[in-house]
């Protein structure tokens, strides 16, 4: 009898020799005449034991982890295709305590299913949420979403419901979908990792959001960087084509979508939603004004959604499940699940979803299990190279939008970077600054002069001249490039900066902070 | 290693049909002309600016907007190294300039024998895996010393 063995095809784990993996898997199979059908997965998210395989066992999966190419004839010898015992044995994978205690809407599948494969997704229940879509129609479908409380998941928090009535409400020959997949910020994968490990869910997502607004055409724009990623969507999409999901009349409904993939070129900034926009039509990525808001005027000046993917994700499980369903976790306005993304210089890196209220020092120390160096944590940068750096001290910060906003902290992506006491923080400002001169569209001085000038100021900082003035003058740039920016580029670099400033201002050669016994 | 064709103006102009009938073509086409040629050639530029009637300014503007775009061929192997945060706090400064010091040229450069290309690259998404890597395509994780210098030892074979 064949046995089915899962080894993820995740770009994390590839990364880390999966796909040597697998050959050695099926080689030393095919030597002991023992039928083994290997299944590539996506990632369950526990990525400090990537490449983990899981064998398909009378009593359920049960995972090893991490294998190595040198390690898959031990695992033969003991027995692992029965659930034999070795010590990169880790049980069943549901029961670790890192999955345990999650809450996994978005993330539900991924990691189980094989991500190329219709009926899998739909065995654990996908397209449920489409199917309620159409028999709710248009009104309703923005009416559930509204319910559920959910809010841009790319950083800006804006009510999605909002974004989708102004799109239907508007009168146009054509309207756009368009998925923001442009996940550049340093410490986010979570984009990457349902692209890859549950693709039809975004499918299915963006799909719907086509139904509510009355647009017949979606575009996934994402990175040059995600090759494994683009090719797990492509593939989906076109078995979703072949399953009648996507083009004409979709699953028999008067309704009809269609959506392509398009791959960005290394520009950061084509992550904000309007740069991203001119890239699609071929353009620079240069950031425009608003107003006119996307939705009015947005791909090819006309109404578009442009929702970030784990936006996009969100939507099935609120449609199949209700609104009210998805609005009963959280806190606050923050309502639902956020998929967390815990990286950089930590023990047990990876995906955890969970409602919104958790702590960052929960999220660090104990489920991310500190550092991977074994050194006292410093800060963590959280929401990627525009977030800010908060400092061990105020790790009881609950994951929520206006918790993180009221200590000039943003939540962006959900992307947590570790740092260990090594950091040298003024030099972390000025990569912030640089990162941001380099990126820059150049259509705002503010962040296309200001992040040059700041990363000058640091460098006279850094070589102690005249420290005092050079800081005053830095602060107030940092509030100008605030200020005065057209887009969250050079609009929130000034948080990375400030923050290492005002939590460390000695390594700066600055007074030390007053409050600093808190 | 990659393999790329030599210039050729009718094999440029199938790449452009091969796109025509996309809804804001350029990108993809760009992409299209750097996957056959190994970069974007000048003689492109006018050959796309006709078919889109745009400017050959317009055109041009794009291609040096990204980053990913090459103006010239890369040497023979490309090693992108990711320089961003995550990678940074999980050592990878250390690794930069230890591949620097190895190949004998800055980040941005190619190696006096054209073998190889080191550039910066910002974010793989490996981020809980840091620090990673990129040869030619193949992406890499948990680099240290010991893995960097088996990549570039492959880089110039």
């Amino acid at each position: 009898m064949s046995i089915r063995i899962y080894v993820p095809k995740d770009a994390c784990a590839v990364a880390c020799g999966a796909d040597e993996v697998a050959e050695a898997i099926q080689a030393a199979a095919l030597t002991r005449r023992q039928p083994v059908e290997i299944v590539r997965n996506g990632s369950r998210g526990m990525l400090w034991l990537e490449p983990m395989i899981e064998v398909v066992t009378p009593e359920g999966r049960i995972a090893y982890g991490p294998v190595e190419e040198g390690d898959v004839e031990g695992l033969f010898e003991a027995g692992f295709l029965t659930g034999g015992a070795h010590a990169l044995r880790i049980g069943k994978p549901e029961e670790h305590p890192f999955l345990a205690k999650q809450t996994r809407l978005t993330f539900a599948r991924c990691g189980i299913v094989d991500p190329a494969s219709y009926s899998d997704y739909v065995a654990m229940g996908g397209y449920k949420g489409l199917e309620r879509a159409l028999q709710l129609g248009p009104v309703e479908i923005i009416e559930e979403v509204k319910k559920s409380g959910l809010r841009g998941r790319g950083g800006a928090g804006f009510p999605t419901a909002i974004k989708w009535k102004t799109v239907a409400d508007a009168q146009d020959d054509r309207k756009y979908i368009v998925c923001n997949a442009d996940e550049g910020d340093s410490g986010t994968f979570a984009d990457r990792m349902i692209m890859e490990g549950d693709p039809f869910e975004l499918i299915e997502g963006m799909t719907i959001a086509g139904i509510a607004v009355g647009a017949t055409k979606g575009y996934v724009y994402t990175r040059s960087e995600y090759p494994h990623a683009i090719a797990a969507m492509e593939k989906a999409i076109q078995v979703a084509r072949a399953h009648g999901m996507l083009g004409v009349n979709i699953a028999g409904s008067p309704y009809s979508f269609d959506m392509e993939v398009r791959m960005g070129a290394g520009a950061y900034v084509c992550g904000e939603e309007t740069a991203l926009l001119d890239s699609l039509e071929g353009g620079r990525g240069t950031v425009r004004a608003k107003p006119p808001l996307p939705a009015h005027k947005g791909l090819f000046q006309k109404p578009t959604v442009i929702n970030n993917v784990l936006s996009l994700t969100a939507v099935p499980h609120i449609l199949a499940d209700g609104g009210e369903f998805y609005a009963n976790f959280g806190m606050g306005r923050s309502r639902g699940t956020m998929p967390i993304q815990i990286a950089g210089n930590i023990k047990h890196g990876g995906l955890f979803e969970t409602a919104f209220g958790i702590s960052l020092g929960e999220l660090v120390n104990d489920i991310g299990g500190g550092t991977a160096t074994g050194k006292p944590v410093k800060a963590a940068q959280v929401g990627g190279p525009l977030g800010a750096y908060v400092p061990t001290w105020q790790f009881d910060l609950p994951f929520d939008y206006e918790a993180f906003a009221a200590k000039d902290a943003l939540i962006g992506h959900g992307g947590i970077v570790v740092f260990d006491e090594d950091a040298d923080m003024p030099k972390m400002a000025r990569f912030a600054m640089e990162f941001c001169s380099v990126e820059s569209c150049g259509k705002c001085t503010p962040c296309r002069i200001g992040s040059t000038r700041g990363v000058e100021l640091l460098d006279r900082i850094m070589a102690g001249e005249r420290v005092e003035a050079n800081l005053a003058t830095l602060t107030d740039l940092c509030q100008t490039m605030k200020l005065g920016s057209l887009c969250a580029l050079g609009g929130f670099t000034p948080y990375p900066v400030l923050s290492a400033l005002n939590h460390f201002p000695e390594e700066f050669g600055a007074p030390p902070r007053l409050e600093a016994a808190e | 290693m990659p393999h790329y064709e030599p210039w050729s103006e009718d094999r440029a102009r199938a790449v452009i049909a091969e796109f025509a009938h996309l809804e804001g073509p350029l990108m993809p086409m760009l992409h299209a002309m750097q996957e056959t040629f190994g970069h974007v050639p000048d003689a492109v530029v006018p050959m796309l600016a006709e078919h889109l009637n745009v400017s050959r300014a317009e055109v041009h503007g794009v291609v040096t907007f990204y980053h990913d775009f090459r103006h010239e061929p890369a040497g023979q192997h490309v090693l992108k190294l990711c320089r961003a945060e995550a990678c940074q706090a999980a050592g990878g400064d250390a690794l930069a300039a230890h591949a620097e010091q190895r190949l004998g040229c800055k980040l941005g450069e190619t190696t006096a024998d054209g073998r190889v290309t080191v550039e910066p690259i910002y974010c793989l998404g490996l981020c809980a895996t840091a620090p990673s890597a990129m040869l030619d395509g193949r992406i890499v994780a948990r680099l240290n010393e010991n893995r960097l210098d088996k990549l570039i030892t492959e880089a110039q074979s």
